[in-house]
């Protein structure tokens, strides 16, 4: 049997999920960075591929926010909110990128997309 | 402690305080934002208040939050959210390793750097590329934790007034703070990217992903991230020795 973040009905052992997968998992990295320092080159070929797992990985995470979100969100066609994400994308590209341009055009056609369709 | 403008104690608080202004920023304040959608998110999700505030107080990466969530929620074991967690905090390391340089003088010591380096993510490490380096080496730090840590507890703050509002929230308003979350990192972490490979990695990291869960693939996200990432590598590495 392994050990789910349910695994038991006390009340700190969710905390002790927290600190151990959460805490543990992302502060090691930063003291590994603090440790490694500049001694690190950041255009080493193994640092790359890295980041790129790294952004791969959370861009997984974006995909599944949006093609199957809990909640509210769920509540929008998946189409609109494929639309929206790509629309936020393109022009986010289109403005030099330039984050906030990205997301006030994703959300501007998720909102106006639901309003008009919902 | 020296400082070359004025005394050690009072310049220490003056560039303490001009750090915590910094807040008022464009990434800083779209940041915010985001976090609204997480505290929704995790009012969604079933976890508990005090579950959400500490996650945001000790993990203090947005992502890696929400990574997490996603591991609780599908009833993952300890040690695959502690692997998919690990995994998708392994920029920080590199990111750290930059941070480093930048913001420590001669005399800072090591571990007020591995203290502060908790406050390193996305934002903050965009914001001290942007300010830093134009300052003078000795306030740096100062500077810098000033901005780092009111910023995370203002997030923590939003944390809890988001859960608390999420449940009285119109459908169309916590849908909308929910889609925060994958538009800013989609953006952010582009805007932050100096390889190719980082770039294809975002589109490929977006299809696998949810392919993987469809397929109920165990470990999907795992999976998504080291095979988006090899062929995003791969190809950056063809397209260099092409160039």
């Amino acid at each position: 049997m392994s050990l789910t973040f349910d695994s038991f009905a006390s009340p700190w052992w969710p905390y002790v999920f927290i600190l151990l997968a959460g805490w543990v998992a992302t502060d090691m990295w930063r003291w590994l960075g603090v440790l490694v320092g500049n001694r690190l080159r950041d255009d080493s070929e193994v640092l790359i591929w890295v980041k790129a797992v790294a952004t791969a990985l959370v861009a997984g995470v974006i995909g599944k926010l949006v093609l199957f979100p809990s909640g509210a969100l769920a509540d929008a066609p998946m189409l609109l909110r494929i639309a929206a994400l790509l629309c936020g994308w393109l022009a986010f590209l289109a403005a030099g990128q330039r984050i906030i341009v990205g997301v006030a055009v994703a959300e501007a056609v998720l909102v106006g997309g639901w309003v008009v369709l919902g | 402690m020296t400082l070359q403008d004025g005394d050690g104690q009072s310049a220490g608080y003056h560039w303490f305080f001009r750090g915590m202004t910094g807040v008022v920023s464009v990434p800083a304040v779209i940041l915010m934002m985001s976090f609204f959608g997480f505290g929704v998110l995790c009012r969604e999700s079933g976890l508990s208040l005090g579950h959400s505030v500490f996650m945001t107080a000790c993990i203090w990466a947005l992502p890696s939050q929400v990574v997490l969530i996603g591991s609780i929620t599908s009833g993952a074991s300890l040690f695959a959210s502690a692997v998919a967690v690990t995994l998708s905090a392994i920029r920080l390391m590199p990111m750290t390793a930059a941070w480093v340089p930048v913001v420590r003088d001669k005399g800072t010591s090591r571990w007020k750097l591995l203290a502060l380096s908790h406050f390193v993510a996305v934002t903050a490490w965009v914001w001290a590329f942007m300010k830093l380096p134009s300052l003078p080496p000795a306030v740096r730090l100062t500077y810098f934790a000033g901005f780092a840590m009111t910023l995370s507890l203002l997030n923590i703050s939003i944390t809890i007034g988001s859960y608390l509002l999420a449940g009285s929230m119109p459908v169309l308003l916590a849908g909308s703070l929910f889609f925060l979350t994958p538009i800013y990192f989609m953006t952010a972490l582009t805007a932050a990217a100096r390889h190719l490979a980082e770039k294809l990695a975002m589109p490929l990291g977006i299809v696998l992903g949810p392919l993987f869960f469809h397929l109920q693939i165990g470990l999907d996200l795992v999976w998504a991230g080291l095979l988006g990432g090899t062929i995003a590598y791969l190809a950056d590495r063809m397209f260099r020795s092409r160039a």
